[in-house]
C-alpha cells in the first residue's frame, strides 16, 4: 500500500489502511454484545452508604466527620480549626456555611479563587470543596468542576483538602458512578489522600497531592434521637 | 524492519522493546544477585497478597474479567472505527490529534510541540509508551530535558537505571539503595537523610515542586481513551500525574492505539478492574479524565499522539491479538514464578514478564525477541490473574512454534517435538519410545541425570533431568492389574 500511494499517503491513513488490512486475516471476529452480568446497582441505601463510605475513607487515611445538615457549619469550623489552617481558598460557589473569621476569634482568611497562579495556590494552607459524587465501595469522591468544586489546580495545590459530601451523592458502585458524572467535564476521582507504594511496596501517604484529605459527610435528615445524633457526630 | 504478513513491527534501533543479550544469559546473571532476589520476593509476595484480597471482596469479579475480555476483543475487531471516532470526538473538544506510524515518527511529532511550545523542560507522568520509544532520548538529543515525576521513575532516572516492572519500575532496589541514590544525585537533598520511606518521599516532592508549579509542558501516557466521548484517563497514586495533567499550559499525551475502549461506561468496568489487579487497592489515589479542552482549568493546548509501532503487526495475528488487550496493570508479572526470580531487567523490553513476554516479540517480530516466548515455565498463573483473561501461556506456546518454524525446523527442539508427535500417534510406538526412555537409567546417578547428550544438553545446562522410572505406567498396569 505503501508503494501505491507513495510518500503521498499520511500517517493517519497508513495506520487506518494497516488496521483494515489486520482485521481482514483470521477468522472473522465475535462481534456479539459485551456481556454485562457485573453489577451495575448495589443494594445498600442511607446509612448503610454512609457506613461503607466512611469505613472504606477511613481504610485508606482519610479523615472522616460526619454530622446531620444543621450541624454542617460547626463541623467546617470545627475541621478547619483543628487543622490550624490560616489561609482557605474557595471555589466559586461554594454555597457552605463558612465560619466568621470575625467571629471565630482565630487567624483565618478565606479567599475565593481568582484564578491565582500555581504559585500563589501553594501559598494556601487548604481548600473547601463540594463533591459530585461518591463511592461507598472504593472510597472515592468525584470532582467534575462544577460550582462549589472548582478547577482542577485548586484541590491539588493546598496541602489540605476539607471536601463535604452529601448522602444523597452516595452510590454504592463504580458503574453507578460512571453512570451519574458527565464525562465533557474535566474528572478527578479521590481516594484518600495521596500515596505511593513505590519504596518496597510500603504504603506511604502524602506526595504531591494534598497531604491530609478530610471529609465531612452529611446524613439526609435530622436526627430521630438525640444519642443517635451524638454518635454520628464523632469524628472517625 | 521486517513485516508479519506486510504490516511492519516496530523498528529496530529506537526505544526499549529489544535487549542486548538473550533472555537466558540476562536471566542468569540476575539469578545470581540475591540482593535483587530478595527485593523481588518481598514486593511480588506484598503485592500478591494486597491484590487477592481485594478482589475476593467483589462477588462479580468474573464477571468484570468476562465483560473487559469481551470489550477489548470487540474494540480490536472494529479498531479503526473507534479510532476515528475518538479523533473526532477530541478535535470537536478543541485537542488536536497526530497519527505516527512508528516510534521515530512520535518522537518527531512530540519533540516539534516541545519546541513550537519553547519550552526546554518537560515534566512527565510514567508512561510505558514513551519509554516504548524512546522519547526521553529524543528530547535530550533535542536539548529538551524530561523530568519523571513518578517517585520510582524519578529514582531509576536519576540512578540512569532501567524500570524493571510495569507498575513499580524501581521495585528492584531497596531503601537503603535509594536513599544512596538520592543523596548522590539529587542537588538539594538534605544530608541527613535516611531511608525511611516516608522520608524519601517528601526528599522527592520537594524535589519535584518547583518543577511541577512552573512547567510549560506536559506529557503523559492513557491508560484508556473513549470514543463515544473522546475523554482521556490516566489512574495514578501521588498526584504527580494531576500536576502534570492539569498545571501546565501544553498538554501531550502519547497513547497506543489499542487503548481505546468504546464507550464511556466501558469505564465502570474498567475503573474497577485495573487498581485491584494492579497496587491491589479499592480504587487508586486519583483518577484524572479530560476531555479536548476546558476553557479557564488546565492545559489550553491539548495534542494526543496514536501511535502503532508494531501493534498493527500484532493484530494481523490472529493468535497474537489479544495480547493488545492488556491494559497494563502488571498482576502477570507478581505472579509469576519466573518474573519473581529474575526480575524485569532480564525481558531487556519495557514491558517484562509474562505480558511483555508475548507483547515483545509481537510488536518486534519474533526473530527480535526470540528467547522471550521461553522465559516461561507454562504454570498459567497469569492467564488466571490477568483481569482481561488473555491467554498468556497458550501465545507462549503459539510464539515458541512460530520462532521453531522460522528457523527452518531444524533445532533440537522441533526435531524433538515432530519425533514425539510421530511416536505419540501409534500406540505400539508410544510403547516401544517409553522402553527405549528407560535407557536414561544407565546416565543417571542418584536419580537425576546431570547432563543429556547433545542434542539434549541445552535442557541439562541449567537443570537436571529427572531418571526414568524403572517401569513404565502401562507396565505397572499390566503388572498389577485392573483394581
Amino acid at each position: 500500500m505503501v508503494a501505491a500511494h507513495g510518500a503521498a499517503m499520511n500517517a493517519r491513513e497508513e495506520v487506518l489502511g494497516r488496521i483494515r488490512r489486520a482485521a481482514g486475516n483470521g477468522p472473522a471476529p465475535a462481534t456479539g454484545a459485551v456481556p454485562r452480568a457485573y453489577r451495575s446497582r448495589g443494594d445498600l441505601r442511607g446509612s448503610q452508604l454512609l457506613d461503607l463510605l466512611a469505613a472504606r475513607l477511613t481504610d485508606y487515611k482519610c479523615s472522616v466527620r460526619r454530622c446531620w445538615p444543621g450541624e454542617l457549619a460547626s463541623a467546617i469550623a470545627a475541621a478547619i480549626l483543628d487543622r490550624g489552617a490560616r489561609s482557605i481558598v474557595l471555589p466559586p460557589g461554594l454555597g457552605l456555611p463558612l465560619p466568621d473569621p470575625a467571629t471565630t476569634g482565630a487567624d483565618l482568611t478565606l479567599v475565593v479563587d481568582d484564578g491565582f497562579s500555581a504559585e500563589h495556590l501553594d501559598r494556601f494552607d487548604g481548600v473547601i470543596t463540594t463533591a459530585t459524587v461518591a463511592i461507598a465501595e472504593t472510597g472515592t469522591i468525584a470532582l467534575d468542576g462544577s460550582s462549589g468544586q472548582g478547577r482542577r489546580a485548586l484541590t491539588l495545590i493546598p496541602d489540605y483538602h476539607l471536601c463535604v459530601v452529601y448522602e444523597h451523592q452516595i452510590v454504592c458502585l463504580v458503574p453507578e458512578a460512571v453512570a451519574a458524572l458527565t464525562p465533557e467535564r474535566p474528572l478527578t476521582w479521590i481516594s484518600g489522600p495521596s500515596a505511593t507504594s513505590d519504596i518496597e511496596l510500603d504504603r506511604v501517604e502524602g506526595v504531591h497531592g494534598p497531604r491530609t484529605l478530610e471529609i465531612i459527610l452529611v446524613a439526609a435528615d435530622g436526627p430521630a434521637h438525640a444519642t443517635e445524633r451524638g454518635e454520628l457526630c464523632q469524628s472517625t | 524492519m521486517s513485516t508479519f504478513l506486510g504490516l511492519p513491527t516496530a523498528p529496530a534501533g529506537v526505544g526499549h522493546l529489544r535487549g542486548s543479550e538473550p533472555f537466558p544469559v540476562a536471566a542468569r546473571r540476575a539469578l545470581a544477585d540475591t540482593q535483587l532476589r530478595r527485593n523481588l520476593a518481598k514486593a511480588t509476595s506484598t503485592i500478591r497478597a494486597k491484590r487477592a484480597r481485594v478482589v475476593a471482596e467483589l462477588p462479580d469479579w468474573e464477571e468484570l474479567r468476562e465483560a473487559g475480555r469481551a470489550i477489548k476483543a470487540h474494540t480490536l475487531a472494529h479498531l479503526d472505527t473507534y479510532l476515528e471516532q475518538l479523533e473526532s470526538q477530541v478535535t470537536a473538544r478543541g485537542g488536536t490529534v497526530h497519527w505516527a506510524r512508528d516510534a521515530p515518527e512520535a518522537n518527531r511529532i512530540v519533540t516539534g510541540l516541545v519546541r513550537s511550545a519553547m519550552a526546554t523542560e518537560v515534566v512527565k507522568v510514567k508512561s510505558i509508551t514513551t519509554d516504548e520509544i524512546g522519547l526521553n532520548d529524543a528530547l535530550a538529543a533535542a536539548g529538551i530535558s524530561a523530568v519523571e515525576t513518578d517517585l520510582a521513575e524519578l529514582i531509576v532516572q536519576l540512578d540512569h537505571d532501567r524500570p524493571s516492572h510495569i507498575l513499580v519500575p524501581a521495585i528492584h532496589k531497596n531503601r537503603s539503595e535509594i536513599r544512596e541514590i538520592f543523596l548522590r544525585e539529587m542537588a538539594d537533598v538534605d544530608p541527613g537523610l535516611t531511608d525511611v520511606p516516608a522520608a524519601l518521599t517528601q526528599a522527592a516532592r520537594q524535589h519535584l515542586r518547583r518543577k511541577f508549579l512552573s512547567a510549560k509542558v506536559g506529557i503523559s501516557g492513557a491508560n484508556f481513551a473513549v470514543a463515544e466521548t473522546g475523554t482521556l484517563c490516566v489512574v495514578e497514586s501521588e498526584g504527580n500525574g494531576r500536576m502534570c495533567l492539569t498545571l501546565p499550559d501544553t498538554l501531550i499525551t502519547v497513547m497506543g492505539i489499542e487503548k481505546v475502549i468504546p464507550r464511556w461506561a466501558d469505564l465502570g468496568v474498567f475503573l474497577q478492574l485495573l487498581p485491584r489487579s494492579a497496587t491491589g487497592e479499592r480504587m487508586n489515589p486519583y483518577t484524572s479524565m479530560w476531555t479536548g479542552v476546558t476553557p479557564g482549568d488546565g492545559p489550553q493546548d491539548f495534542h494526543l499522539v496514536l501511535l502503532d509501532n508494531g501493534r498493527t503487526a500484532a493484530l494481523a495475528d490472529p493468535d497474537g491479538r489479544p495480547a493488545l488487550s492488556c491494559i497494563r496493570c502488571s498482576a502477570c508479572l507478581n505472579v509469576c514464578p519466573v518474573y519473581e526470580r529474575v526480575g524485569g531487567h532480564a525481558y531487556g523490553s519495557v514491558y517484562p514478564g509474562p505480558i511483555g513476554a508475548i507483547l515483545s516479540p509481537l510488536l518486534t517480530g519474533i526473530e527480535d525477541n526470540a528467547s522471550l516466548p521461553y522465559a516461561s515455565s507454562l504454570c498459567g498463573a497469569c492467564y488466571e490473574a490477568c483481569p482481561v483473561k488473555i491467554d498468556i501461556p497458550s501465545i507462549l506456546v503459539e510464539q515458541r512454534a512460530r520462532h521453531v518454524e522460522a528457523t527452518h525446523g531444524r533445532s533440537a527442539e522441533a526435531i524433538t517435538m515432530a519425533a514425539a508427535a510421530w511416536a505419540m500417534s501409534d500406540p505400539a510406538r508410544f510403547a516401544a519410545a517409553q522402553r527405549g526412555g528407560q535407557l536414561g537409567r544407565l546416565l543417571a546417578r542418584h536419580g537425576v541425570i546431570r547432563r543429556l547428550p547433545s542434542p539434549l544438553s541445552g535442557w541439562t545446562a541449567a537443570r537436571d533431568a529427572p531418571a526414568p522410572p524403572r517401569e513404565t505406567f502401562r507396565q505397572w498396569w499390566r503388572r498389577t492389574g485392573r483394581p
